[in-house]
């Protein structure tokens, strides 16, 4: 048998890859259960012992995205037969459809508010890192220590002062102020993971461009921005997720207009019985953007998360 | 093209003063090149000359022109980096035609300028490959075209050569020279490499610590170093130097140390104290006679000639003498000079004394 000492073994391939998808099964099991349980009906989702397999029913869904109300054997019959799918399974429960839920706006609350601050985070990130990584800032290291204090304590220690804050200024309860608020929370990473990321862009990229003719600004755009793609690929995706996910300060301080998907999602399961499905499927498609969004920039996420600590 | 002149230019970074008051002019045409240990300030120089540092103080002229506080985008010079940086996100097609974007050029006019860069360079084979996969001399082909490309007034090469594996260095001066040659173009050099210098350049500035220590064509600085750094800098192995206890009048043609008397040019400045006189290795001839002994203490084999370490009573000296002549360690043998090249210095200064010979290069130094 061949021995070599770069390449692994084959039982110790096995074994890693074991460990892999033992992890994998791991991590992936409660957003499987999740999935799942969107598609169950109510009472399939708190069957004791649990269902593995079972009839999959849009219930949670219709549930999710319609407000009803239950209706006598009469009314239904007055209202005709049902005339679409969902018309159909909500009839069958002896409802009819009174409404849309507000689902659909607190989603795209939750996009508003996510996106945009990640795009305000990027923005102001990369600038400052940028000044950070290329000129003779005064008080430099002094002031890199202390953007990154501010995430030195949970940012939910602050809630209550910046509760009042906005509350005094109107942000309360505006995508505005969430936008603001994130971006204050995210800014400090993006700062420093950016930095380290230009830091790794030879400054003769740039000068070489100033010497071509370029202002500093256009060397900024056309050869570092390029250059740093990788890096705010990944630092927007952290950033993402962050804002996407932020549950604590949203119940605080968004309750209607702003509010975002994540306080939303509990509130489903309020009225009568415990609809898990519905709060399940209201997951499910929480889920979907982050998922999209990290997907197409897995490339650059990869390569974004090593960057560095290997050399060219 | 353009004569460049750095006029009582000197940089500070904060506390530390990277150049000191400098001044040398650059002709038209010249391969000019800024020597000197790293740290010493010849790439700062560089850099003010190309506009990425603005000097502190002193004025620099570009074909007459005083842009010393101007960017770099302004000054209209070429400038090739150590690293190459070659922008990674374009091809070699790409990268050579950035700076003719920049200025606004048409497309088929671009073109046209870049197939004549790669056919002066014979890279036009790999003008549409990506610049990641090239070796190192094509990385360097392509960062030359893409300075040669817009006619500059100057090149300002950052030891363009530094990244190269040692045997395609010297192909690659041989390239640069001929470039220069044909082009005519004042080139400013910079390198730590005293060969690369005296082998490239026209004319060479010795730096160190931020100060100039000597300013000439390579042989005046290889034959009348103006001080004991340029002495020790320069020549492989380097000008030995000898130290000794002694006065020297001005007039006088022989100094004496050691037991022994030797013949120099004549002072035209007198020093006493702690001198020190200097000889090239390949100026210490064996002599078996002659007063001044020295003990070998180890011989190195070059092909056609030897380098061999002797102990003497001044301190240790190495001679470059031809390969036949046998010499074995331990043996003590008489040692000779050359007069016509011996310099004197003054250890406390590490200046050069001023003689008959060393006169008309140190005038201008």
């Amino acid at each position: 048998m061949s021995f070599s000492v770069t390449e692994p073994s084959s039982r110790t391939k096995w074994f890693a890859g074991t460990l892999v998808i033992l992890y994998a099964i791991i991590t992936i099991m409660p957003l499987l259960w999740i999935v799942a349980t969107g598609f169950k009906s109510p009472s399939d989702a708190i069957a004791y012992p649990p269902k593995v397999v079972f009839e999959p029913t849009m219930e949670g869904y219709v549930n999710l995205f319609t407000e009803r109300t239950r209706a006598t054997p009469e009314m239904l019959e007055e209202a005709g037969p049902p005339e679409t799918w969902y018309d159909e399974i909500v009839r069958e429960k002896g409802m009819v459809i009174s409404g849309e839920s507000r689902y659909g706006q607190r989603f795209l609350n939750s996009v508003i508010i996510g996106f945009g601050s990640t795009a305000l985070c990027m923005l102001l990130g990369t600038a400052a890192a940028y000044a950070f990584s290329r000129f003779r800032v005064p008080l430099k290291d002094d002031l890199l220590f202390f953007i990154l204090s501010t995430r030195m304590m949970p940012p939910i220690a602050v809630s209550i002062p910046i509760f009042l804050m906005f509350r005094q200024i109107g942000l309360n309860d505006t995508h505005l102020g969430m936008i603001l608020l994130y971006t204050a929370v995210n800014l400090s990473l993006s700062v420093w993971l950016l930095k380290g990321f230009i830091d790794e862009i030879p400054v003769e990229y740039e000068e070489a461009a100033l010497i071509d003719g370029y202002t500093r600004m256009q060397a900024f755009t056309k050869v570092v921005l390029p250059q740093a793609a990788t890096g705010i690929a990944s630092t927007a995706i952290f950033c993402l997720i962050f804002a996407w996910n932020e549950y604590a300060f949203a119940v605080l301080l968004t309750s209607g207009t702003a509010q975002t998907a994540p306080p939303f999602i509990p509130t489903i399961i309020g009225v009568g019985g415990k609809d898990w499905p519905a709060v399940a499927a209201g997951a499910t498609i929480f889920l979907v953007p982050v998922m999209v969004f990290t997907i197409l920039l897995r490339k650059h996420l990869l390569r974004g998360i090593t960057f560095g600590a290997v050399r060219k | 093209m353009a004569q460049i002149i750095i006029k009582n230019v000197r940089k500070e970074f904060g506390d530390f003063t990277a150049v000191q008051s400098s001044s040398f002019t650059i002709e038209d045409g010249e391969f000019f090149m800024l020597l000197g240990p790293s740290g010493c300030g010849k790439t700062t120089t560089l850099r003010m000359i190309a506009g990425l540092e603005l000097p502190t103080s002193g004025e620099i002229y570009i074909d007459g022109e005083e842009v010393g506080q101007k960017p770099a985008s302004q000054r209209d010079i070429a400038f090739v980096f150590q690293m190459f940086a070659l922008y990674p996100h374009l091809n070699v097609r790409g990268n050579i035609s950035y700076p003719l974007i920049s200025q606004g050029m048409k497309k088929a006019q671009v073109k046209a300028k870049v197939a004549e860069v790669a056919n002066i360079l014979g890279i036009e084979d790999i003008l549409d490959t990506p610049v990641g996969g090239l070796s190192g001399g094509d990385r360097q082909r392509v960062a030359l075209g893409r300075a040669i490309v817009r006619d500059p007034k100057c090149f300002l090469m950052d030891e363009p050569l530094g990244a190269l594996d040692a045997e395609f260095r010297e192909h690659m001066s041989e390239e640069l020279r001929a470039l220069h040659d044909r082009m005519n173009a004042t080139t400013v050099y910079v390198t730590h490499d005293q060969l690369e210098a005296m082998q490239m350049g026209d004319k060479i500035v010795v730096m160190n610590h931020g100060v100039i220590e000597q300013f000439g064509v390579p042989q005046d600085i290889y034959d009348w170093p103006a001080t004991m750094f340029v002495a020790n800098f320069i020549g492989s192995p380097p000008m030995n130097v000898l130290h000794f206890d002694g006065a020297v009048q001005e007039g006088a043609q022989a100094v004496e140390f050691g037991g022994a008397r030797f013949a120099i040019p004549q002072q035209n400045e007198g020093a006493a104290g702690n001198l020190v006189f200097g000889v090239r290795p390949e100026h210490v001839t064996l002599s078996d006679n002659a007063p001044y002994r020295g003990r070998v203490e180890a011989a190195e084999y070059l092909g056609t000639t030897q380098i061999v370490t002797f102990d003497t009573p001044n301190g240790k000296l190495k001679a470059r003498i031809d390969a036949e002549t046998i010499v074995s360690p331990g043996e003590t043998t008489g040692l000779a000079f050359d007069p016509r090249t011996v310099t004197l210095f003054d250890a406390a200064s590490g200046r050069a004394l001023k003689s008959h010979a060393n006169m008309g290069v140190l005038g201008n130094g």
